[in-house]
């Protein structure tokens, strides 16, 4: 096949099965992988950060309906046993990549295993913690007490009906009413500046300054007509982060696979290695997810 | 590397049959669904893209016939007439930028091109590179099944509460699409885009590990062409920004779906929340646009003016500030959406540091062309449009991005003008330009050039005669997106529709002149046009895996050495300079 005259060195110098056509090496390809593989990280996290942007903006319009939410339906404990699980599979990963490299089949095997198990353990203490909140009624939508279309049992009976959900009817912080320059003149009654109305920052925080609990009647009016904000952030982060779980047990699973049949080695590891990295992120965005929801009261 | 690389014009190594190239090196569909090469992917996107460019031009053209009158007319009832109206020009948006404007450039010459310029085999990711395609196919599905359903109910007069089409505009703004009574088919729509929008991050994840990993180590960064350098640029913005849009349409479904309220005030949501997160993907996305057109001209300047290009670094370098400062500048959109004044004030003076860069390039442009060796092929007078058009809607940007202009002319035809400009005019111009250049490369075959340079007249005269009474229009106070407007505004709408016509015969010239060009052209020779990067190193159009023999990269805009020999009636390289391709 090749003549004397072909400069096509990679086809002449490597017979590796691995080895795509377009790289000259190994090293080459590898790098291309991680290049990508790093990129790629770059948009989940662009991604996870709309997320939080969403969450920054309405924890900081509804400081109470976080406090409140968090206090009273999430479950600190289980939470702090799920980063554990989180952080432990993280170590098994990065000791599996680590295997690989040092050509330990069966010690790759077992850390890969180990990683699919915590990923599963976890996945299975977040189902018992949408469970209860399926069982207390504060699910999305039509299935969340707190909201005006609500078809469940057991009703808050202080749920503000959906006439008094009108903007205007909230109260206005007289802090942030402009004096009537026309007041005593003839101009009186003519323009009278109400600008704090519309705006949702005039909701009054609560005013106990004490470590105590909130409590829904501890809530504003347009707070307590806000308290979905809370839920919708709660489902859709831990959602989106749920199925990135899903995602990392089907690649795990792919490269268990692949490793019970000693296609790893020394030589050839790059899927172990991205999936490893993948899977960091996955913990990292968990490691931001706890705190935000279950700690900061 | 012992062996010298032979003279660029030395095609066939030994062991090769020279007439195997990427169009007949497999035969069958199959062989071009499942195919890997970059080129095949490219030629498949080439002919998606286009057909959804003429879906999408047949909608603006029927806008046009509708504003000939004040009046709605097309259909008997009013009503129908508008609601048809405003389906019709959210497609139109919807269509032209998430399936048009945005892949255009890159994944059609950015596929094929980038590679070769590389003197690479493939790129990075071959299977992801597939992937993206299919991506694009089925995120088109989506937008064509809308654009059936909502045609079909809106012109038999169905506007039931809930609606069948899609009439939110092309940004799905909150609250109009979180408004159950309005666009049944948003969820459809966001469907297909969030779908597009994969397939958009996996080609900029693919072009930034090829630009990295595949580079020669002969091309140092500062000497890879310059059509790299905006691709690169790009890819880096479709990496940022479109995870962000992702999200958004996936916050948006939800909240259709789930009723999980994150923009729509009555689950507990912000709408104005909706329109930073779309702009914050949206501004970032206008350059993903222009930026890989600036990369053509770059390549097309030099080449049809015999000069090296001016300013390289200057160029390269402002592709990556326009990229950076791009994401810094998407609160101009909202000007009038009650942010505070020191935002909007921040964001303006933002905006005006866009036209730094973006004159760079501009000015290096024309410096090249001085006092150079100009060749009026078909190329460089799409490309002359390219500068003329997008310098009037540059300037037209700074009127909207100053607080006090914009605030007037917001949402008014000043606007829709404006973006015309420099999307539609400035894009299709740089991406006929780049058609007429890589034609030949691409299928092997040459096209008639004088009918190209016509083409081009008649498209910059239809282009202008459509889109400048938009200028005056919306001075003068004509909104966007109504179906009917008062009586002194129809001079100019009749104007602007008779260069709609104008512009589309220029196109369909164009149209005639390739598919005339693919079947009687003349075969093209290896470099039609006498340039240096490494593209026209392979023959055209080039092997299964690109080159025979791995190609030396020198300096891309070296030219000097290359001279057309008559007696040849083709493009010769002289002995090797220090500055050319070196052995």
């Amino acid at each position: 096949m090749n003549t004397p005259t072909t400069l096509n060195t990679a086809t002449t110098e490597h017979h590796d099965p691995y080895l795509a056509h377009h790289f000259d090496s190994p090293e080459q390809q590898n790098a291309s992988a991680k290049v990508g593989m790093w990129v790629f990280l770059a948009t989940e996290i662009l991604m996870f950060g709309g997320l939080f942007c969403a969450y920054a903006v309405y924890r900081h319009l509804h400081p109470d309906v976080f406090e409140f939410c968090a206090g009273k339906y999430l479950n600190t404990t289980l939470g702090a046993i799920n980063t554990l699980i989180l952080i432990t599979s993280s170590f098994t990963m990065a000791w599996g990549v680590r295997a690989a490299q040092l050509n330990q089949k069966k010690v790759l095997i077992a850390c890969l295993s180990l990683t699919l198990l915590g990923a599963a353990g976890f996945l299975g203490i977040k189902a018992v913690e949408y469970r209860a909140k399926w069982v207390e009624h504060v699910w999305v939508g039509a299935w969340n007490q707190y909201n005006a279309d609500y078809t469940g049992p057991d009703k808050v009976s202080s749920t503000p009906s959906p006439t008094a959900a009108a903007p205007a009817s909230r109260p206005i912080d007289p802090h942030l009413l402009v004096e009537d320059a026309n007041a005593g003149t003839a101009n009186e009654s003519k323009i009278k500046p109400r600008f704090a109305v519309d705006t949702a920052l005039a909701a009054p925080p609560v005013a106990t300054a004490s470590a105590q609990r909130v409590d829904y009647d501890d809530l504003s009016t347009p707070d307590k007509q806000r308290v979905n904000a809370f839920f919708s952030c709660y489902f859709l982060m831990t959602g989106l982060h749920g199925i990135h779980v899903i995602v990392g047990m089907g690649v795990i699973t792919w490269i268990l696979r692949r490793s019970l049949r000693g296609e790893f080695n020394a030589r050839y590891n790059t899927p172990v290695d991205l999936v490893g990295l993948y899977w960091h992120l996955v913990d990292l965005i968990w490691i931001f997810l706890f705190p935000l929801f279950y700690l900061i009261h | 590397m012992s062996v010298a690389v032979p003279n660029m014009n030395v095609r066939v190594a030994a062991g090769r049959d020279p007439s195997d190239n990427y169009l007949n090196h497999s035969r069958g569909l199959l062989s071009w669904i499942f195919t890997l090469d970059h080129k095949r992917i490219a030629i498949m996107y080439m002919v998606f893209i286009l057909a959804n460019y003429l879906l999408a031009g047949i909608f603006a053209m029927l806008l046009r016939i509708e504003l000939l009158s004040p009046k709605p007319w097309m259909l008997a009832d009013p009503e129908a007439t508008k609601q048809l109206y405003n389906n019709m020009f959210t497609l139109h948006g919807a269509m032209m930028i998430f399936l048009f404007v945005i892949p255009a450039i890159p994944a059609i010459f950015g596929n094929f091109v980038l590679p070769l310029m590389l003197g690479a085999k493939d790129v990075a990711f071959p299977r992801l590179n597939l992937l993206s395609l299919w991506c694009y196919g089925m995120g088109g599905l989506f937008f064509v099944y809308v654009l059936f359903s909502g045609v079909y109910h809106a012109a038999t007069g169905n506007t039931l509460p809930g609606g069948f089409g899609l009439d939110t505009g092309w940004t799905f703004y909150t609250p109009y699409s979180t408004n159950e009574a309005s666009g049944g088919n948003v969820v459809a729509a966001t469907t297909g885009a969030f779908i597009i929008g994969f397939s958009s991050i996996l080609t900029g994840i693919n072009f930034v590990a090829s630009i990295h990993t595949l580079r020669p180590k002969a091309m140092g960064w500062f000497k890879m062409p310059l059509f790299l350098w905006s691709l690169y640029a790009t890819s880096i913005l479709q990496i940022l920004a479109t995870p962000v849009l992702a999200i958004t349409l996936l916050l948006l479904i939800a909240e259709k779906t789930l009723h999980i309220g994150i923009f729509a005030w009555k689950l507990g949501g912000d709408p104005v929340l909706y329109q930073h997160f779309f702009w914050f993907y949206s501004h970032p996305a206008v350059y993903i646009m222009i930026l890989p057109a600036m990369g053509v001209m770059s390549e097309v300047m030099p080449v049809f003016c015999r000069k090296h290009i001016f300013g390289y670094a200057f160029i390269a370098c402002s592709s990556v500030g326009l990229a950076m400062l791009s994401f810094f500048v998407w609160g101009h959109h909202m000007f009038v959406s009650g942010q505070s004044a020191l935002v909007n004030s921040i964001f303006s003076l933002l905006t005006f540091s866009v036209a730094i860069p973006s004159a760079v390039k501009v000015f290096n442009w024309t410096a090249t062309m001085y006092k150079s060796d100009i060749r009026f092929n078909a190329a460089l007078c799409f490309a002359l449009g390219f500068i003329m058009v997008f310098t009037a809607g540059g300037l037209t940007g700074m009127f909207l991005g100053s607080l006090q202009t914009n605030v007037p002319l917001h949402d008014t035809y000043f606007v829709v003008a404006h973006f015309h400009y420099v999307m539609m005019g400035s894009t299709v111009f740089a991406f006929l330009a780049g058609m007429y250049y890589w034609f030949p490369k691409i299928f092997g075959k040459t096209c008639n050039d004088k009918v190209g340079c016509w083409a081009a007249v008649i498209i910059f005269v239809g282009f202008n005669l459509t889109f400048f009474p938009q200028f005056i229009m919306g001075t003068k106070g004509m909104p966007r997106r109504w179906a009917t407007y008062p009586p002194e505004f129809q001079i100019y709408h009749i104007i602007s529709t008779i260069g709609a016509f104008v512009m589309a015969a220029g196109l369909f010239t164009v149209a005639y002149n390739w598919v005339a060009g693919l079947l009687i052209g003349p075969p093209a020779p290896p470099n039609p046009w006498g340039g240096n990067t490494l593209e026209w190193a392979t023959t055209s159009p080039p092997p299964h895996d690109n080159f025979a023999q791995t190609p030396t990269p020198g300096d891309p805009y070296h030219l000097a050495d290359w001279q057309y020999v008559n007696e040849k009636q083709g493009w010769v390289k002289s002995p090797a300079t220090s500055e050319g391709p070196q052995a």
